[in-house]
């Protein structure tokens, strides 16, 4: 059930991404995208009534008390992965929103279907 | 006041500090104490990154947003003073070049890239204490210098932009 | 192995980062260090000729760390990569200087072709997703660094396609995650191995295709490329068309498909399909275009189609059983063809860069009878498009060759066909080009332009040298073993590179 509302997020964004014509509208689609695939990411570790994957001294005593942590812990490897994605997308993101200023700058507008030079 | 030392043409601390530009008396008071205390947070995160959760990443995002306060409440010009963006852009390479000189000295040290020398070669510290996991940590506080130069630049720069300024990047 | 090989990444990276501290008085330092760079890459790349190995990262093995891997394919890559960047770099030494932010152009050039290697080098399937992002990125702030108009239009329009485009692939590489539990490519392939392929594996591989297919430019998702590319500077034009798409989206399409999730022949029919659109599609645009950039562009697509054509024929060759004399012979078509394109491409553009900077303009309208202003760029345009329409003994005149006799061979005539009817239409792109800059009349506001000499003069002659040599790479046995063979059988081999990866 949770991965169909991930999925609908995704489309959501898609969706506004495709059709909107301001600028900024559409660098918001492409956030909410990007939101949606972390969640998705996020999910794919999740274990019902499982810890935080942080170790503690208590642990570390005996095998069997190791065992059961990791049997029960979430899954840490897509927490990793999502904090690059997270980075990796506001990297993207301050170069979209300079990129929107410049426009604005020098054309004056932030609808794109004023912006078109370019054809042919 | 002080108003009369210092007269060189410009804006000068003094003034703003004393309600001559930017938000209220009272933000301007609270944030040059608050802010002191988000640093001090950023750095906790950005060192105990091995430990609790957090790590480079996350404690630059908060550098970078203490400077962010004091740039909202005081306005630009005194930020500018306070921190020259030639220094914070040396600071953001300054930051980059010492995570590459670790993953360097992984390889000097140990014999393939980003090797834990200090972990797994020295044996420096027990385990699940401040000083542990070898150069983890150290990766964490060249990641978060960077991270905070680098956040804050893009914030100050994305500020400059007006629509029928000069703007040159 | 001799070379380590995070050294293909880490040079360029710590060079990046090194250079923004010169600032703006010392750039000719800055430009010295910078070529030094990208030449000692061009050297590790020659000297990884043949090798092939695994490197892990951190001394973690395998499933628990990242690894990186060297095999044919990635020292085939790795060497266009090498050759297309140091003689750019050199290139554009003499072009920028009409640019006035310098130190941070050099930066993101560098970053790009760090994040290029970073993703031919990569045998962890997340990590190439970083560094396919680090190039990208470098590559969308180079294009809009003119900060004119139609260079920002078409930077966001670059911009947000691209951006769609890595999230579908991030979109895809959770779901072969969540059905696999590995992120190792090696790893990966074995488990698809075994438990087959299920929807959510068959909607990951289309959301590959879609993503890296975006990145390579074929037919469907191609709207970027033709304002992206004539709007960029021109060295970093001959960055984008002759290395980037290919690193970025042939070799990982490649890789993915043929590597890790198998051969089948559904996705060869949809390759063959994709690469023949784009070829026919790319070449009727090209024509009608006057802006002598952006029927560069055009022309881009279609000798991408040429090449997605090869792997796609080798594929559903393959899959369906046939001789695998003729499919190792369609796939050697197809990487022959994308380094060929990779070298006459680049040269084309720098050409045409050269051109723009003698004359201040890029409409073929206002230009004419060049050829006795401008000599040298005269010889090497005419080497190039030479070169791309395919006349003996240039060099694209053996691949393409070998792909229609590949096509004919496999009794599939109505392939061969199209190619030798768009190579027809790439004949009369081309004599468009040089009948309408060169020969002529010389207008009158041109009549005093000068060869632009120095830097991007060594540039254009190394690359056009290149030109007329790589038909060897073909003809003479022993340089097709060391470098065309291992990139073919490690496609041919297809799912053998898991045990090859893990058992080294």
């Amino acid at each position: 059930m949770p991965y169909e509302l991930c999925f609908l997020l995704f489309m959501l964004g898609l969706y506004c991404a495709v059709v909107k014509k301001n600028m900024v509208k559409i660098v918001v689609g492409i956030l909410i995208m990007e939101y949606a695939v972390n969640l998705f990411l996020v999910m794919l570790g999740y274990r019902h009534g499982g810890v935080a994957p942080i170790i503690d001294k208590s642990y570390l005593e005996s095998q069997a008390a190791l065992n059961n942590f990791v049997s029960s812990s979430v899954d840490p490897l897509p927490q990793a992965l999502v904090l690059t994605a997270i980075v990796i997308s506001l990297g993207s993101l301050a170069l979209m929103i300079s990129l929107c200023i410049r426009i604005y700058e020098k054309y004056g507008t932030f609808d794109i279907t004023e912006i078109r030079r370019l054809r042919g | 006041m002080e108003q009369e030392q210092q007269n060189s043409g410009g804006v000068q601390k003094e003034e703003i500090s004393n309600g001559a530009k930017g938000m209220t008396i009272i933000v301007k008071t609270i944030s040059s104490w608050v802010k002191v205390l988000i640093f001090l947070f950023g750095i906790y995160i950005v060192l105990f990154g091995h430990l609790t959760p957090g790590g480079g990443f996350a404690g630059g995002v908060i550098l970078a947003s203490s400077y962010v306060l004091l740039m909202l409440a005081f306005g630009r010009e005194f930020v500018e003073k306070d921190l020259p963006l030639v220094i914070v852009s040396k600071l953001d390479c300054l930051g980059a070049l010492l995570f590459a000189l670790i993953a360097i000295s992984g390889f000097v040290f140990g014999g393939t890239f980003f090797f834990n020398f200090l972990h797994q070669k020295y044996h420096l510290g027990e385990s699940l204490r401040l000083i542990s996991a070898g150069t983890i940590p150290l990766s964490n506080i060249a990641i978060g210098l960077k991270v905070g130069a680098s956040l804050f630049l893009v914030i100050f720069l994305l500020s400059t932009f007006r629509r029928d300024a000069s703007s040159n990047k | 192995m001799s070379i380590p090989l995070p050294a293909f990444v880490a040079i360029p990276l710590a060079t990046a980062f090194l250079l923004p501290m010169f600032g703006k008085q010392r750039k000719d330092a800055a430009t010295v260090v910078a070529n030094i760079a990208t030449i000692l890459l061009l050297l590790f790349a020659i000297a990884c000729i043949g090798e092939s190995g695994v490197y892990e990262i951190g001394k973690w093995p395998i499933p628990l760390g990242i690894n990186l891997v060297l095999d044919g394919l990635s020292s085939l890559l790795l060497l266009a990569i090498g050759v297309v960047s140091a003689a750019v770099m050199l290139f554009s030494a003499g072009y920028m200087e009409q640019y006035t932010a310098k130190p941070k152009y050099l930066s993101l050039f560098l970053l790009m072709v760090a994040g290029m290697n970073g993703v031919v080098l990569s045998g962890d399937i997340f990590n190439l997703f970083v560094f396919l992002e680090i190039a990208s990125l470098a590559s969308y702030a180079l294009v809009g660094f003119g900060c004119g108009h139609e260079e920002l239009e078409a930077s966001f329009k670059y911009t947000v396609l691209g951006t769609i485009a890595s999230i579908f692939i991030l979109f895809a590489i959770a779901l072969v995650y969540g059905n696999t539990g590995t992120l190792n490519m090696a790893y990966i392939s074995k488990a698809i191995q075994s438990s087959g392929m299920n929807a959510g594996l068959g909607f990951a591989m289309a959301l590959f295709i879609v993503g890296f297919g975006l990145k390579a430019a074929l037919v469907p998702f191609h709207a970027w490329l033709p304002d992206a590319h004539p709007s960029a500077p021109a060295p970093i034009s001959a960055m984008l068309s002759g290395v980037l798409i290919k690193s970025l989206g042939v070799y990982a399409l490649a890789r993915v498909v043929f590597n890790v999730f198998g051969i089948s022949l559904a996705v060869g029919w949809l390759l063959i399909t994709l690469g023949i659109l784009s070829m026919v599609i790319g070449a009727f645009l090209a024509i009608g275009q006057w802006d002598i950039k952006r029927l560069m562009a055009y022309s881009s697509i279609s000798q991408i189609g040429y090449v997605v054509l090869g792997i796609g024929l080798g594929m559903m060759l393959l899959a369906s059983g046939a001789n695998p004399a003729w499919a190792s012979l369609a796939i050697l078509a197809g990487l022959f063809h994308m380094v060929n394109h990779a070298v006459y491409k680049s040269l084309l553009f720098l050409t045409s860069g050269s051109i723009e900077k003698a004359t201040g303009t890029r409409q073929l309208t206002e230009m004419g009878g060049l050829a006795r202003r401008l000599p040298f760029t005269r010889t090497t345009c005419t080497i190039a498009s030479a070169s791309i329409v395919g006349i003996p003994p240039f060099s694209g005149f053996w691949s393409k060759l070998i792909l229609v006799m590949a096509a004919i061979q496999a009794h599939y005539y109505w392939i061969a066909a199209i190619i030798v009817f768009v190579s027809l239409c790439t004949l009369i792109m081309y004599l468009k080009v040089q009948r309408y800059v060169f020969f002529g009349e010389l207008p009158e506001n041109l009549s005093h332009v000068e060869e632009n000499g120095g830097s991007m003069l060594v540039a254009m002659v190394f690359l056009a040298c290149l030109c007329v040599l790589m038909g060897l790479l073909v003809l003479v046995p022993s340089l097709r073993d060391s470098i065309l063979e291992p990139a073919v059988r490690v496609l041919t081999d297809g799912l053998k590179y898991s045990d090859v990866v893990m058992g080294m």
